[in-house]
């Protein structure tokens, strides 16, 4: 016997990272990712996302995107929860550099370090990179 | 596409989900439920209003899966589950409860 | 003089950098998308929009700066601009040069 899981249809689950690089209205990557993963999260896998470089900015509390007529997709991150991803992680050295913590962030992060980033990336089976 | 409440022309996509969010109203979404052939109680009209709020606070129109746990939560267990809602909604809940809603389709519907 | 305006990140390109170190003195920057991150204070990109503030006008598009929640973070002396003060800008400059 291995401790591997199995999902529902008897596949083994998969760890899945999503690494988001990009900010959130000047190109399409970081709706595109959101919506990959709210459509992925049905096949039940184990989920992370990582918010890296721009893609921090994502996450920053506040956003209002009526003067410039585009959705404003923050709060969605904020339902992610019930759609079980519940592994949101942020690179520090973004942070620091755009002078963030995880109070300026709409979601719960967990703060990881270059080695950590390192570990986390190693221990994945796919990446999905935005 | 469009359909017609109290005079005023809706517009509609080709699947018959309203375009603009905010021409929504009770009278839009009875007239949308009539399409469906679907008879609004007040159980039907808990959900497509729990699905509102939802979408206020989330900007999305939640899965089905998402739906059930989420209203199981806010409304009890004799509501959060697939056979109650599939009763109300028997073409598919997230559907055409968004639809009657006023709401885009679900993420991930196809 | 010219307007040069600036619509990416400065941490992911180095468009603000560039047009900086191509900006004659009393030009007018403004930034725009993406490029209004670097309007902020306290980024690793603070200090060189303020050490560029000394001989050029930093202005900042004011609905992208809303739209990426970050409107409590402008650096003092960066002025805020609707889309008519953008046309206002132009019109105002000779020319206009898009760093993309």
């Amino acid at each position: 016997m291995t401790d591997e899981m199995y999902d529902e249809e008897g596949g083994p689950v998969k760890k899945f990272l999503y690494l988001n690089r990009k900010a959130p209205y000047g190109t399409i990557y970081a709706l595109e990712s959101l919506e990959v993963v709210l459509i992925g999260a049905a096949f039940e896998q184990d989920v992370s996302l990582l918010f890296m470089d721009d893609g921090i900015f994502q996450l920053k509390k506040g956003q209002d995107t009526k003067g410039i007529g585009m959705k404003n997709f923050s709060p969605t991150y904020r339902a992610l929860e019930m759609y079980d991803v519940e592994k949101l992680y942020v690179d520090k050295k973004s942070m620091d550099e755009r002078g963030l913590s995880a109070d300026d962030l709409v979601v719960p992060v967990e703060i990881l370090d270059a080695a950590q980033v390192a570990d986390l990336m190693e221990d994945q089976d796919v990446i999905l990179s935005f | 596409m469009a359909i017609e409440v109290n005079g005023k022309t809706l517009e509609t996509d080709e699947e018959g989900y309203l375009v603009n969010l905010a021409d929504w109203t009770e009278d839009a979404g009875a007239i949308i439920a009539t399409t469906e052939n679907i008879d609004m109680t007040e159980n039907h009209w808990e959900v497509v209003n729990f699905l509102r709020e939802y979408y206020d606070e989330y900007q999305i129109a939640p899965a089905v899966r998402v739906l059930t746990k989420a209203i199981g939560k806010k409304l009890g267990p004799e509501k959060g589950n697939s056979k109650y809602l599939y009763e109300l909604f028997p073409y598919g809940p997230a559907k055409q409860a968004c639809k009657i809603a006023g709401l885009p389709k679900p993420t991930g519907c196809v | 003089m010219i307007l040069h305006t600036v619509n990416k990140s400065p941490f992911e390109k180095n468009s603000l950098e560039r047009c900086i170190e191509s900006a004659k003195d009393g030009a007018a920057i403004l930034l725009i998308e993406d490029g209004v991150y670097g309007a902020l204070n306290n980024t690793a990109y603070s200090d060189m929009a303020q050490n560029a503030m000394k001989t050029v006008k930093i202005y900042a598009l004011a609905p992208d700066v809303q739209a990426r929640g970050v409107g409590d973070r402008v650096l003092d002396g960066v002025e805020l601009v609707d889309y008519n003060g953008f046309v206002d800008l132009a019109e105002s400059h000779s020319k206009v040069q898009a760093w993309l």
